[in-house]
């Protein structure tokens, strides 16, 4: 079907962003190709060391799972700080990836966690790294014939820490600015870092600078408030009526800072 | 007309349960969305995209042609029957549908009807309308500037974009006392633009049929009365033959009390149609085109003796009106009451000078549950008063007591002309203190500051002026504002009331028939309470302003007394006794002396029809309008705590409290939701409620991701105590409540977010206060972590 139709073909998945663009009339497609009824789309588990986060996953599962809560604090966190539980309990982490909305919260997290999706088309099965997925507002590297079947975390490893942490107005408030975090460690030095910050550019943004230069470090205050500030520069932020560029730059130093804190005491044990 | 205190109220302060809950909770509420008529047709709404333009010409050609469709009605249209402008109820126009111009972004230009609403909407995209576009004015400072673009240049004479010149007070005992003064205190703040936002939009279904020439239109209004007789003066149709039917509203705030175009419109494709026509607004038609609330600019400046004693308080206040001035108010106040703006204080001099200009924006505004305008007037001379106590090295709460009028002075007569019917305002004070632990407080707020932390005491001791009101001053549209009751009690005891006000929310089926409870001994279930209906109420000036239990209470009370004195004498024709041998227990007529003698409401009731006196009219029932001698003032003291986080400027209530004195309590429960209610609005407006625009007039706040009203998360925990001190002029002592807490509780929220700061010199944020404002207060102060 969406070989046929291309981009007059919309997938619907759990509608919280198309539906207000079809009522807003911002977006009109011919067709729209529920995916809700296929089975098999709903995995949330572990499997060879990693995670699979299918099609069909809800936010709301996310934000229940114990297994995300134990093993991947960032996601669980990202999940309960989204929206309000209504559109929680519909939204899907796949559509909000494949969505692109510079402000949604789940590329950012995923991408923190070193998370690639899945996309199958006509041409067959494609790994796309979060990373290099995300190409502007609402635009990804996916074609329109393509479907984001599912999400894959690798493993946070034995000694793991992360945090999400939002800004918001108020529940159900896109994000002012938000920062996600996840650090894994080897004898007690960063081995893996991962930042994310939604809402302070064109897409989802990945801290480059600031991940590479806490690997091998100690995540000591000094390393912490290093990374604040290059995560601070990596921030491209505009200013709206949630905030000046420089408060939203500012709020980006802050909570990396305290994300990171969070995640220190983990080095150890 | 004292109250009745002569025993131990019986119905009065009981926490009676609702009894309209039933119908809301199972979902079988009937609001006007939920009434579909036969042969409906529906209309949608084509708004303009410019805040100004010229409309140069519209092309309905192609909407026309579209399945479905069966009128496209356009200002060109209306005006052949001269209905393209509509008066306001401030006496201005407002366009019903635009000809020559348009003057806000989202005005009304034409109307849709067809078949269902999707044809309807659909049919909007196919309507060419050609604008050129005009410079907008989108402050009041600058639509007042010499040269600025003329927005109402379809009024004759009106040559700038001046509403109104209006001043109250003394001035020249306000110069005396400022040149006597030791001090003068100033503050300068703004009440932004907000929305009343209730959670149902304003819809209409226009039932004009040809066959009767009766038109019935059911409509989302606070005052059914009103707007029949100004759709009578409007559109020429006799005012018999015009039936308002208010359904069950999903709130009002004040949104619902002007006449909006798409009511006009629709009752006027109905006649020309000849078919029902039903009009539902969407979100964004309600925040941009219907009654906003505030944007005053306001500045206060208090004479003060070295010891802090107020001597007087000058106000310069300039409002923004949008395009036209449509205010629900009285006819005498240009601005509302804000000349209430002494507040709780015993102010010798004060002088209010007050301005209003035409901007490209939506009219209004309206009272957004408050009473005409008081909450600008409250929020600012709470705010200036915690300014000037900082000021002057005084706590604020010492400061207010010291100038608080006390409570020997009542009644009250204020320096703009009000006369305060009673009150204790130190009591209220004192107990909220109590409650939240002021000293304690104090002392840990200082504990805070060496460890680094931020924490804020903020209070506000207001008081409202509610129930309009006394004819000799109040009118709209000239018409008094007196509110009326009318009871009939049927031969097995049971009671209909019928109501010139109508409830949005606030609980009047349960409310009002506690008082005919009270009165005459019937219990709340065995009276029915109609509202709403024009063909089957007596004539009321609606709810809005706190009013309700003032007039409508009143009323209710005393024609419940006076049915009781009819009853008295078929009592004692009942008992063989002479009347003046009787007494009443509240429910039965004893003989004097003889207790066991006696007749229930009830037997006197079924006698009123079936065994009378010689002589005596058959029936208990009757009507009273009732024209309140005064306002009542409800008052009180809300106390909030408040923590900053030094890292993100965000701010959080831990606690709030609250106590109100509103008089006599008659549903406690359903005084305490209107207080909680009234406090989250509170917490909103000082927190993110804003509509706000950029320079080319675009509305910034169109629908509710840009316009924010708290959710539960968000919503503090309240505390709430009461103290009673009575009105000494209502039949049973009752003051109204429904606006206090949103009157005095946005002044006491940013009160302790400024408390938190002023140790570093803060003296005002601007509402909403939003984490970014405070951060860059922080920043300034270097506090930012
Ligand atoms: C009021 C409100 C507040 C919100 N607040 C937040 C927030 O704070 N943070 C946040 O992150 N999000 C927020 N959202 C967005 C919400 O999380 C959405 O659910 C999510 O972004 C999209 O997921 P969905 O499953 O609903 O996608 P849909 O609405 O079904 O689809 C969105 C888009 O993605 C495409 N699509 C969907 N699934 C796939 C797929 N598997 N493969 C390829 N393309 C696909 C669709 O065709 C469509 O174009 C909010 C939404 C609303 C309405």
């Amino acid at each position: 079907m969406l070989g046929e139709r291309g981009e007059d073909a919309k997938i619907l998945s759990g509608g919280q962003s198309l539906i207000p663009l079809l009522k807003l009339r911002f977006a009109s497609p011919a067709v729209v190709v529920d995916i809700n009824r296929i089975a098999g789309l709903d995995t949330l588990a572990e499997e060879d060391g990693g995670l699979r986060i299918g099609a069909l996953v809800r936010t709301k599962t996310c934000e229940l799972s114990e297994l995300l809560r134990d093993r991947y604090p960032i996601l669980s966190q990202a999940a309960a700080q989204i929206s309000d539980p209504i559109i929680r309990n519909l939204g899907t982490v796949c559509g909000s990836v494949a969505h692109a909305d510079p402000q949604g919260d789940w590329g950012s997290a995923l991408m923190a966690a070193g998370a690639e999706a899945v996309a199958r088309g006509p041409g067959g099965e494609r790994t796309l790294p979060l990373s290099d997925f995300f190409q502007g507002p609402f635009t990804t590297t996916l074609e329109p014939t393509e479907v984001v079947t599912e999400i894959r975390v690798p493993g946070p490893g034995e000694r793991s820490g992360g945090a999400y942490l939002k800004l918001e107005r108020r529940v159900g408030d896109f994000a002012t600015a938000a920062v996600g975090v996840q650090v894994s460690f080897e004898a007690g030095k960063i081995a893996r870092a991962g930042i994310g910050l939604t809402g302070v550019g064109a897409t989802n943004l990945r801290a480059t600078e600031a991940e590479q230069a806490l690997v091998g470090a100690e995540l000591d205050e000094e390393a912490i408030q290093g990374a604040a500030e290059l995560a601070a520069q990596a921030a491209d932020p505009q200013s709206d009526t949630r905030g000046s560029a420089e408060y939203k730059r500012h709020v980006v130093r802050v909570f990396t800072e305290r994300a990171l804190r969070a995640s220190a005491g983990k080095a150890n044990g | 007309m004292a109250v009745d205190e002569q025993r131990e109220h019986k119905w009065l302060g009981k926490s009676v349960k609702r009894k309209e809950d039933e119908r809301f909770v199972r979902g079988r509420g009937n609001y006007l969305d939920d009434i579909k008529l036969p042969r409906m047709l529906h209309m949608s709404i084509l708004r303009s995209p410019y805040a100004h333009a010229r409309i140069l010409s519209i092309d309905t050609s192609r909407a026309e042609a579209l399945e479905g469709v069966v009128a496209v009605v356009t200002g060109e249209l209306l005006a052949q029957h001269n209905l393209a402008w509509m008066p306001t109820l401030s006496g201005d126009t407002q366009a019903v549908l635009a000809t020559d111009k348009v003057r806000m972004q989202g005005q009304e230009v034409a109307c849709v009807v067809a078949e269902s609403p999707y044809i309807a909407h659909d049919a909007l995209e196919l309507i060419e309308v050609d604008y050129e576009p005009l410079q907008a004015v989108t402050s009041p400072q600058q639509a007042l500037e010499a040269g600025a673009p003329l927005i109402r240049d379809d009024k004759e004479g009106q040559e700038d974009n001046r509403v109104y010149h209006w001043e109250s007070g003394d001035l020249e005992a306000t110069d005396r006392a400022f040149a006597e003064a030791d001090r003068v205190v100033s503050l300068e703040t703004f009440y932004p633009r907000c929305h009343p936002a209730p959670l149902e939009c304003c819809g209409c279904i226009a039932d004009v049929d040809p066959a009767t020439s009766r038109a019935t239109i059911y409509m989302t209004s606070q005052a059914p009365h009103v707007i029949r007789t100004v759709f009578a003066l409007v559109a020429g149709l006799p005012e018999h033959n015009i039936r308002i039917v208010s359904p069950d509203i999903g709130g009002g705030f004040g949104n619902k009390v002007p006449v909006y175009p798409g009511y006009v419109v629709a009752t006027a494709a109905s006649l020309l149609i000849g078919r029902p026509v039903k009009w539902i607004e969407d979100r964004t038609g309600n925040l941009i085109s219907t009654g906003f609330a505030r944007d005053f600019h306001m500045k206060g400046d208090l004479a003060l003796t070295s010891e802090g004693k107020m001597l007087g308080l000058r106000v310069k206040m300039l409002s923004d009106q949008g395009y036209a001035y449509a205010d629900a108010q009285p006819s005498k106040f240009k601005a509302g009451l804000f000349h209430l703006v002494t507040g709780s204080y015993d102010l010798p001099a004060a002088h209010i000078v007050t301005d209003g200009a035409y901007t490209n924006k939506a009219p209004g505004g309206v009272a957004y549950r408050c009473s005409f305008r008081i909450t600008e007037a409250s929020f600012l001379i709470e705010r200036l008063v915690q300014s000037a106590a900082y000021e002057i090295g005084m706590d604020p709460v010492e400061f207010r007591r010291l100038n608080f009028i006390k409570a020997d002075q009542f009644p009250y007569e204020s320096a703009t002309g009000f006369v305060y019917d009673s009150g204790d305002y130190e009591r209220a004070l004192d107990l909220a203190l109590e409650q939240i632990g002021y000293a304690e407080l104090r002392e840990e707020q200082k504990r805070a500051r060496e460890e680094g932390r931020l924490i804020g005491i903020g209070v506000a001791s207001f008081t409202e002026a509610v129930g309009a009101g006394p004819s000799k001053d109040y009118d709209i549209l000239g018409i008094k504002m007196f509110d009326s009751a009318e009871l009939r009690l049927h031969p097995t005891g049971k009671a209909i009331l019928k109501l010139g006000v109508k409830s949005q929310g606030q609980g009047h089926e349960t409310t009002f028939a506690q008082i005919v409870s009270e009165e005459l001994g019937i219990p709340p279930e065995d009276v029915h309470v109609v509202e709403g209906d024009t063909d089957n109420t007596p004539y009321g000036l609606g709810t809005y302003a706190s009013r309700s239990t003032p007039t409508a209470g009143g009323a209710t009370a005393l024609i419940a007394r006076t049915l009781r004195e009819k009853a008295k004498r078929i009592a004692a024709h009942l008992l063989e006794a002479s009347e003046e041998d009787l007494d009443w227990d509240g429910e039965r007529f004893a003989v004097k002396g003889a207790p066991d003698r006696a007749k229930t409401i009830q037997e006197v009731i079924f006698a009123a029809y079936t065994d009378l006196p010689e002589g005596m009219d058959a029936g208990l029932e009757g009507v009273k309008y009732y024209d309140p001698p005064n306002l009542t003032f409800p008052f009180g003291t809300y106390a909030v705590v408040v923590e900053i986080d030094r890292g993100t400027g965000q701010w959080k209530p831990i606690r709030v409290v609250a106590v109100d004195d509103c008089g006599v309590r008659i549903n406690p429960m359903i005084v305490e939701g209107q207080i909680m209610g009234g406090l989250t609005e509170g917490y909103a407006m000082a927190a993110m409620e804003l509509i706000t625009f950029d320079e080319d007039g675009n509305c910034i706040g169109s629908n509710f991701m840009d316009y924010l009203i708290p959710t539960a998360w968000e919503t503090p925990h309240f505390e709430l105590h009461e103290t009673v001190t009575p009105s000494p002029h209502h039949p049973i002592g009752a003051k109204g409540v429904g606006e206090s807490a949103t009157v005095g509780s946005p002044a006491a929220f940013v009160n302790a977010v400024v408390d938190a700061l002023a140790h570093v010199g803060v003296r005002n944020l601007e509402m909403p206060v939003t984490s970014d404002k405070v951060w860059e207060a922080l920043n300034e102060a270097g506090l930012a972590q």
